[in-house]
């Protein structure tokens, strides 16, 4: 997972690269929420494009940055879901909490 | 009656989490031999990932031990038994209910039946309290969408 914070827009984006299972999401979670810790952002956005495989485990990191990044009073949204993301997030309800959001040219 | 399989295979691994993706592309990988298009190759991995994952994390919870998966292609159907020799599940009727979970404090969603039940056509649950769980999983390949201008496109891939 890449990770860039927008200081101008206090926007703090994730690109998310790997394939996101159980497994995976042990390492971006502690890492995600290291950094909105650290940048202490208004916005939050989880990039989707070049995730090529999410199982259930999605939702529970999802709605863990929600809770969390609320906590620390930011907005979290997410952008470009593949077919097969937004496939588990319909079916979640997830998309009620989180909503799905694009990135100007210059960020994107 | 005795049932004729056309093709069987046995995979078994230790309750690594690591091993969450080699479990699904492996079944993936046998699965292409019906060939399906990406959406029921896709819809295949993710049961699959759900499954494994409840036998790592609930059946061992996070423990040493052995998941087994049986696949079987009968005609064009697949048929995939994931078991564990892990805890069992006490109430399997409340296990399926959407969003429930026993470990919320994992960010576990609860949706993990849930997703199986709707990528597969059938899903059934065997479970005895200290023995394991075994899950039977089918989906059928609908090979009728496929034309001939989608089979010309893919014979000219390289």
């Amino acid at each position: 997972m890449e990770s860039k914070f927008y200081e101008k827009d206090k926007l703090l984006v994730f690109k998310i690269t790997e394939e996101i299972d159980d497994h995976s999401v042990q390492k971006i979670r502690r890492k995600a929420d290291y950094e909105i810790e650290r940048f202490m952002p208004k916005r939050v956005v989880f990039d989707f494009n070049c995730v090529t495989f999410m199982d259930s485990a999605g939702i529970g990191l999802l709605v863990g940055r929600y809770k969390f990044a609320n906590l620390l009073g930011a907005k979290l949204e997410v952008t470009n879901l593949t077919q097969s993301v937004n496939k588990i997030f319909e079916m979640s309800g997830i998309l009620r909490l989180i909503p799905i959001t694009t990135l100007e040219e210059s960020i994107a | 009656m005795e049932e004729h399989f056309e093709n069987e295979m046995n995979l078994e691994f230790i309750s690594k989490s690591a091993n969450e993706a080699f479990a699904r592309i492996s079944v993936a990988a046998f699965a292409s031999q019906l060939d399906p298009t990406i959406e029921e190759l896709a819809d295949i991995k993710t049961a699959v990932s759900e499954a494994v994952t409840n036998c790592i994390i609930h059946g061992y919870e996070n423990e040493f031990g052995v998941v087994k998966i049986h696949a079987k292609l009968n005609q064009n159907k697949i048929i995939v038994e994931i078991s564990d020799n892990g805890k069992g599940i006490e109430n399997i009727q409340l296990a399926k209910e959407p969003l429930y979970t026993t470990k919320p404090n994992l960010e576990r969603s609860g949706m993990g039946f849930t997703i199986m039940e709707s990528f597969m056509d059938s899903v059934d649950i065997e479970s005895i309290v200290g023995v394991g769980t075994k899950v039977t999983m089918s989906k059928k390949i609908k090979k009728e969408e496929t034309n001939q201008e989608e089979l010309s496109q893919m014979t000219s891939m390289p």
